[in-house]
């Protein structure tokens, strides 16, 4: 088990700064309740039975991110669920997002283990901006997404978007009533990333593939991402971009503004 | 990665249930687990212990059933068991997206005393 995720055994999680109690640790353990005999000495063993459950371990955040959808769409606002490893480019990709496109009212939601420098560089760039620091906990989940919206003025915005903990796993199991997911794969990380990582990928709405400015430079083979994208995630739309030289943004925002339009 | 997490709001579920039925101990917590359920059993079984220390679980045994990946093909009006990445469908090798079966993660059954 990885380290750096013990997600659960973390009792509080911020949202800009202030702390927010969050998963309660001591109601999961409750003393074992002493047996008293209250059988003056008879032997009383219970029998052992099976009761069906079957009950979806993730049904209550599912429930959550459901209301979170209907409460975007009340207010008409476009939300997306951004993921990728560490260090792909995301907060990159939300900077040149906001600075280039003044016409799409944007807001963003940052989930980060510990710092709120991801915010503040995003505040810097323009956006409304709420940091969830969570801690150690390895995704956001649809609660936290619900807690972080009260700071926002969705009444104002078009988009939202959700920049997600840098982490390939967890987060792809957490619904938090996003419109689109959108998975970035940084040319860095090698052209068979979808491939290691099938429950992200086969998720994904939008694939964007970041840094394309150095993919000559780190050897890159695109044809060889692009089929095997297409491949994993043929539901996928595929952008190909480079967040830090702006190169292929305009698709990419020719598409947002294609969904974000208010009625 | 997140599975003490998982395990957490799996025992708090089977604590609620076993005592509403007055459950005096739990000997086995039963779970489906699908193949895409990006969650590791190995990970699973090591929370497992840790989390139901001190509980009415604390000795119980946990029996994980495994779900394989099932699709559906539209065009062949095909359901499959994928043996490849991609999900390819066996009869017209298009890749498909239609997921039936392998995202589980539930909490099945439980036995009590």
């Amino acid at each position: 088990m990885c380290k750096d995720c013990g997600c659960s055994i973390i009792d509080e999680i911020a949202i800009d700064g202030n702390k927010i109690n969050n998963h309660t640790r001591e109601h999961l353990h409750p003393e074992i309740e002493k047996e008293r005999d209250l059988t003056n000495g008879h032997s009383h063993e219970h029998q052992k039975h099976i009761i069906s459950v079957r009950q979806g371990i993730l049904d209550k955040n599912d429930r959550l991110a459901e209301r979170n959808r209907g409460y975007f769409q009340a207010k008409d606002v476009l939300v997306l669920n951004v993921l990728s490893s560490p260090g792909s480019g995301k907060t990159a990709l939300i900077e040149r997002m906001l600075r280039d496109c003044a016409s799409i009212r944007m807001g963003v939601i940052v989930g980060d283990l510990a710092t709120d420098n991801d915010a503040r560089r995003l505040r810097s760039a323009g956006a409304p901006a709420v940091q969830i620091t969570t801690r150690d906990a390895c995704h956001l989940e649809a609660d936290m997404i619900a807690r972080a919206i009260k700071k926002l003025d969705l009444d104002n915005l078009d988009v939202l978007v959700i920049e997600n903990v840098g982490n390939l796993v967890c987060p792809a199991a957490y619904d938090l009533g996003e419109d689109l997911r959108v998975v970035l794969l940084s040319v860095t990380e090698g052209e068979d990333k979808p491939l290691k990582y099938p429950t992200m990928f086969k998720t994904a709405q939008v694939v964007i593939i970041n840094k394309i400015d150095i993919a000559e430079a780190v050897g890159f083979d695109r044809e060889k991402a692009i089929a095997f994208l297409q491949q994993m995630a043929p539901q996928a739309k595929i952008f190909e971009v480079s967040a830090r030289t702006g190169q292929g943004m305009n698709d990419w925002y020719a598409y947002l503004q294609s969904l974000s339009v208010k009625g | 990665m997140h599975e003490v997490g998982i395990m957490e709001s799996t025992l708090e579920i089977a604590l609620e249930q076993a005592t509403k039925q007055k459950a005096k101990r739990i000997h086995e917590i039963k779970m489906r687990i699908g193949e895409l359920s990006g969650v590791v059993p190995e990970a699973l079984e090591f929370a497992f212990d840790v989390v139901t220390r001190g509980t009415i679980a604390q000795e119980a045994k946990l029996n994980l059933e495994i779900i394989p990946v099932v699709c559906y093909c539209s065009s062949c009006d095909l359901q499959f068991t994928p043996t490849d990445l991609f999900y390819e469908c066996p009869r017209c090798h298009q890749t498909s997206t239609n997921i039936l079966k392998g995202r589980e993660l539930e909490l099945a059954s439980l036995e009590i005393s």
